[in-house]
């Protein structure tokens, strides 16, 4: 059934692959098209078609021109904004995930099943019954409408995360090369720095390219506890269009949209391989 | 930690300036473990809690029963919800599941361009639900979208205006979630089908067997297993989806579209009813409960009978 000659049978497997292919792509490639068409030539025709000339200004527009609320400052600053959330909390809950998952893994301490497994039950624990308890936290340390705030949020939440992918790709570390560390006076610093960070590349770069995807993405936490200018992007999105409503910019959102989508689109072209894993890894728990 | 036994001989002092010296160690292994199970927990105990306190605008303290669950039930808001989230649940991951297992079969027959076939399917679960919803909300705005496009080419009677119907809204929604993530389906589909042992493939071969019956008879019922995980994953994603309806049709029109996650937050922060938000917020847990559970207790059976075998 596998071979590679062109009978009529492969043809028509060929045939439907494109025509799914089409399929997936056709969304992305409307926008990409209407990021370089003006405002009015989609208003007079629909929003698919072919620019006529093209608007490389929509892309400026959308930097740094068009208005939401009072703010005249395009998507920039809230592009910042989940750069300045994303980036902090990607690093911390990778590094405190592996500390974690290392200890959990190959250290062994009364408890550790019981944790681990608390942990764990994060990955199923909705959002929506963090919701309240995260607003009261928040505002009793006076992080309610900050970056930090978001970062806190999630760096504890990206824990459940990290903690899991860490610990399953150390338990297959031999237990003897600790040991032998160990007897060697090595501490339990001196054996993660010296022996299981250099192992760690592979699982490292999963697990940052899933917390960078997750965080990027999120947007429940954004729009809940924070406002106005300290919005991450993906609010900003939904501002953006509930504010131009009523005299859509079509070819300036589009641009908008695919300046925001960009930052995770690069990093799974450039890291495919660690996205999939990371997916498989984050199912089969 | 074990090896503090070796102080043991010397009582008191050197017991504890051991302890102080391995401090940071103790720290950096517990204080993020602990926080991140201490918030679990809390979070969910106060929440429930809440959920059975007459909290309106603040957080209160009071006992009123289920009255908040069965105010919640009662509401049309939440009927709708519910209808909603097993129209959408089940279409959503019938059809997720036949295109991603479609999807998989087609790349395991040594096409050409598998990665970039594969690239193409899995790369809407790399962007954003809200840019995902946003996008489709533009497609299928009958205005501008996709409907305009086929009136401009001629077919003026063409109808798809699904996002401004009662009745087909909530199928938009199930367009773009299977858009988004039927290739996470076929991902899983296409380690299981390429951890098939060739040698029971070879074997029906020689016994006669076409490609279509090895499919069905053999490959496919390998893939069980794996057909139960993504369906648990894509159901626990409907269950909670939001920024995808917030994006696509924020619940309308009217409240058409709406869902329990967008209950809770309507209920939450838009009517300020922090105990039926809470509770609406329990009620969604226990849903996916239903799901989890019995995948749990799935997971362990078969876990017991692989380590018997």
């Amino acid at each position: 059934m596998r071979d590679r000659t062109f009978a009529p049978s492969r043809m028509l497997i060929y045939l439907v692959v494109s025509l799914f292919a089409a399929a997936y792509l056709a969304p992305l490639a409307v926008v990409v098209l209407n990021s370089l068409r003006t405002n009015e030539e989609i208003a007079q025709a629909s929003m698919i078609g072919w620019p006529k000339q093209l608007a490389w200004r929509n892309y400026a527009a959308a930097w740094s021109g068009f208005c939401v609320a009072e703010t005249c400052a395009g998507i920039r600053p809230y592009m910042l904004n989940s750069v300045l959330v994303t980036i902090p909390a990607t690093i911390f809950s990778t590094i405190l995930g592996a500390i974690a998952g290392y200890a959990v893994s190959l250290w062994r301490f009364r408890g550790d099943n019981w944790i681990y497994g608390i942990v764990t039950l994060g990955l199923f624990l909705p959002q929506q019954m963090r919701l309240l308890p995260w607003t009261i936290v928040l505002r009793d340390i006076g992080l309610i409408n900050t970056l930090t705030g978001l970062v806190l949020i999630h760096t504890i939440q990206g824990l459940s995360f990290t903690v899991l992918f860490c610990r399953n790709y150390y338990v297959a570390i031999p237990h003897e090369l600790i040991r032998a560390a160990r007897i060697d006076g090595a501490g339990f610093f001196r054996i993660f720095w010296r022996i299981i960070l250099p192992l760690s590349a592979p699982i490292l770069i999963v697990t940052v390219i899933w917390q960078f995807t997750h965080i990027w993405n999120e947007f429940l936490y954004g729009v809940t506890f924070t406002t106005g200018q300290q919005q991450p992007v993906t609010a900003a999105l939904i501002a953006l269009s509930a504010a131009i409503a009523d005299i859509p910019q079509h070819g300036v959102q589009s641009a908008a949209v695919i300046i925001a989508a960009l930052p995770t689109l690069l990093i799974y072209l450039l890291g495919g391989r660690y996205f999939v894993r990371g997916l498989t890894a984050g199912a089969v728990k | 930690m074990t090896s503090a036994v070796s102080t043991a001989t010397q009582p008191g002092r050197p017991a504890t300036s051991e302890m102080v010296r391995r401090l940071p160690e103790y720290l950096t292994i517990w204080l993020p473990l602990l926080v991140s199970a201490a918030h679990l927990v809390s979070f969910s105990l106060w929440t429930i809690w809440i959920s059975f306190t007459p909290s309106t605008l603040v957080p209160v303290s009071g006992w009123v029963g289920l009255r908040n669950y069965t105010a919640v039930l009662a509401s049309r808001n939440w009927q709708i919800a519910f209808d909603n989230l097993l129209l959408f649940g089940s279409a959503f991951v019938l059809l997720s599941l036949v295109t991603g297992l479609m999807l998989a079969i087609l790349l395991d027959q040594r096409i050409r361009g598998e990665n970039v076939l594969r690239t193409i399917f899995l790369y809407p679960l790399a962007v954003s639900f809200v840019v995902t919803g946003t996008v489709w909300s533009w497609l299928l705005n009958p205005g501008i979208g996709i409907q305009k496009l086929v009136h401009d080419l001629g077919w003026t009677s063409f109808r798809f205006d699904w996002l401004v119907d009662r009745d087909m809204a909530i199928w938009t929604i199930v367009i773009a979630a299977v858009w988004q993530s039927s290739g996470f389906a076929m991902a899983l589909f296409l380690a299981g089908l390429r951890s098939v042992d060739a040698d029971i493939i070879k074997a029906a071969q020689i016994d006669g067997a076409g490609p279509i019956r090895i499919y069905r008879r053999v490959i496919l019922p390998t893939l069980w297993p794996i057909t139960i995980t993504v369906v648990v994953v894509q159901l626990q994603f409907a269950i909670s989806a939001f920024d995808l309806v917030r994006a696509l049709t924020n619940g309308g029109p009217g409240i058409a579209t709406q869902l329990p996650a967008l209950v809770v937050y309507d209920l939450m922060f838009q009517r300020g009813q922090l105990g039926r938000g809470a509770a609406a917020a329990v009620l969604m847990l226990l849903i996916l409960l239903a799901v989890l559970l019995p995948y749990a207790a799935w997971r362990y059976v078969q876990r017991r009978r692989s380590n018997h075998a």
